[in-house]
């Protein structure tokens, strides 16, 4: 049967990945849900593209400062040891592939680690990017964190992209409600899986070809 | 004697030409120099390409020079956010122009004009609609978009202090574009909310050195 995990345990999953001492960028939307469930035994550095390393949690109530704020726009606190700088050294930080790991969501990941996050509709709409395409062409390793399937039951992990890309060929692992997958040399590898999901129901909601590890692990689902 | 102080906003912005290109600082609500664009807005210059973050939310600053048709062109790289109806009327309505940037090479774009360099690859946008027309090179194994530099005829900037060469310190990621923007410009233009004497900024801690700041304006904190 798929029964899909919750944000909050794809968030942890991630958040596994993540090793003590890391320099991470989470993107807006789905990603920030990983800085909550990160535990306090790792060190983490969180990075923002507006001139943020050290980035803390939102403010108390009544703390807030317009001029401390993240990607998102939200009102956020630096931590002892953080700093600030200007943009174009935030985005040496990303493009120079200084920082090790940057959380995206994605509206589609093709087999090959294309990453289409930034626009789906070019005529009723602005165009707006921001620094999703710097963020995926620079950071060590590119995580994707993403419902497998659109709300309408949709694949999102495809042969290829029918969105305008972000990025060509930057996607490093896919973490969804469903599984954990690796983009590999053939394509997309299922790592984990959800409990109690088949192979074969699994492949029936991806439109890319799937294949599995040696040792697929279960996914928990807390 | 060097004394780049002003006693006016409107002394500030006196002489923005029709037709200038008009870096503003900004990200956001944070670190944008709100009275000096309306200063800007009651000089009268018009037909502005206006180079900033984002294409102004609610009827302040940015959406303000959009509302009263002053900006021909924006350049940017997010110009959809939480209440940015002027820019997404005049656009829809064809009245408006846009060139959409990567948020990084915006910023780089304006570090290349102001280091007096003639551009550079970046692999940002590679095999997306952003390179299109675009020069592309093979750098590295890696495809690399050629990126050209964005000078301004006028930057307007906040910082936090500053003495009366210039010199100007920041507050928290307020900084964002800031220092590139002043580098970037003919004209560097600075809003701060205090003025302190030659030799009370720490020259350790002094972000933007006076050498790239023309005029600075004192405006109280809000």
């Amino acid at each position: 049967m798929i029964r899909p995990i919750s944000d909050v345990a794809m968030a942890r999953r991630v958040a596994r990945d993540i090793p003590d001492g890391a320099y991470v960028n989470l993107g807006i939307g789905m990603p920030i849900l990983v800085g909550d469930v990160v535990g306090p035994d790792k060190e983490i550095v969180y990075h923002s593209e507006n001139g943020i390393l050290g980035m803390g949690p939102a403010p108390a109530p009544g703390e807030e400062d317009r001029e401390l704020i993240n990607a998102g726009k939200q009102p956020v606190t630096l931590l002892p040891g953080g700093s600030y700088f200007h943009h174009t050294d935030a985005f040496v930080m990303m493009r120079g592939g200084h920082i090790d790991i940057s959380v995206l969501g994605a509206f589609q990941v093709s087999e090959s680690g294309d990453l289409a996050n930034w626009i789906t509709d070019l005529a009723t709409m602005p165009p707006a990017v921001g620094g999703a395409m710097d963020l995926a062409v620079g950071a060590k390793r590119v995580l994707v964190m993403t419902t497998h399937t659109t709300r309408d039951g949709r694949p999102k992990l495809l042969p290829r992209c029918t969105y305008p890309l972000t990025a060509a060929r930057v996607v490093d692992r896919v973490y969804t409600d469903l599984a954990v997958l690796d983009v590999g040399p053939a394509g997309l590898v299922v790592r984990e899986m959800a409990p109690g999901l088949t192979r074969a129901e699994l492949q029936s909601v991806t439109a890319a070809r799937l294949t599995f590890a040696d040792d697929v692990g279960e996914l928990d689902p807390h | 004697m060097i004394d780049k102080r002003v006693a006016t906003l409107a002394d500030a912005v006196a002489g923005i030409s029709d037709g200038a290109t008009v870096l503003i600082g900004g990200f956001g609500d944070s670190g944008v120099p709100v009275e000096l664009v309306h200063a800007l807005l009651d000089q009268g210059a018009r037909d502005l390409t206006v180079v900033t973050n984002n294409a102004g939310a609610g009827e302040s600053d940015v959406a303000a020079l959009i509302r009263e048709r002053r900006v021909r062109t924006v350049v940017c790289s997010y110009p959809r956010s939480m209440g940015s109806i002027w820019f997404e009327e005049l656009w829809r309505a064809g009245e408006i122009g846009l060139e959409l940037v990567p948020q990084g090479t915006l910023s780089e774009r304006m570090r290349a004009a102001g280091a007096g360099l003639g551009g550079f690859f970046t692999p940002t946008g590679a095999d997306t609609l952003l390179a299109e027309g675009k020069e592309v090179r093979t750098i590295g194994g890696r495809p690399h978009v050629f990126e050209h530099p964005l000078p301004g005829d006028v930057a307007l900037v906040k910082a936090h202090r500053a003495d009366r060469w210039g010199n100007l310190v920041y507050r928290k990621a307020a900084r964002n574009y800031g220092p590139t923007m002043a580098t970037a410009a003919t004209l560097t233009v600075v809003q701060v909310e205090e003025f302190v004497e030659l030799g009370d900024l720490d020259p350790e801690a002094v972000v933007t050195p006076g050498i790239f700041v023309d005029r600075v304006a004192e405006v109280a904190a809000s």
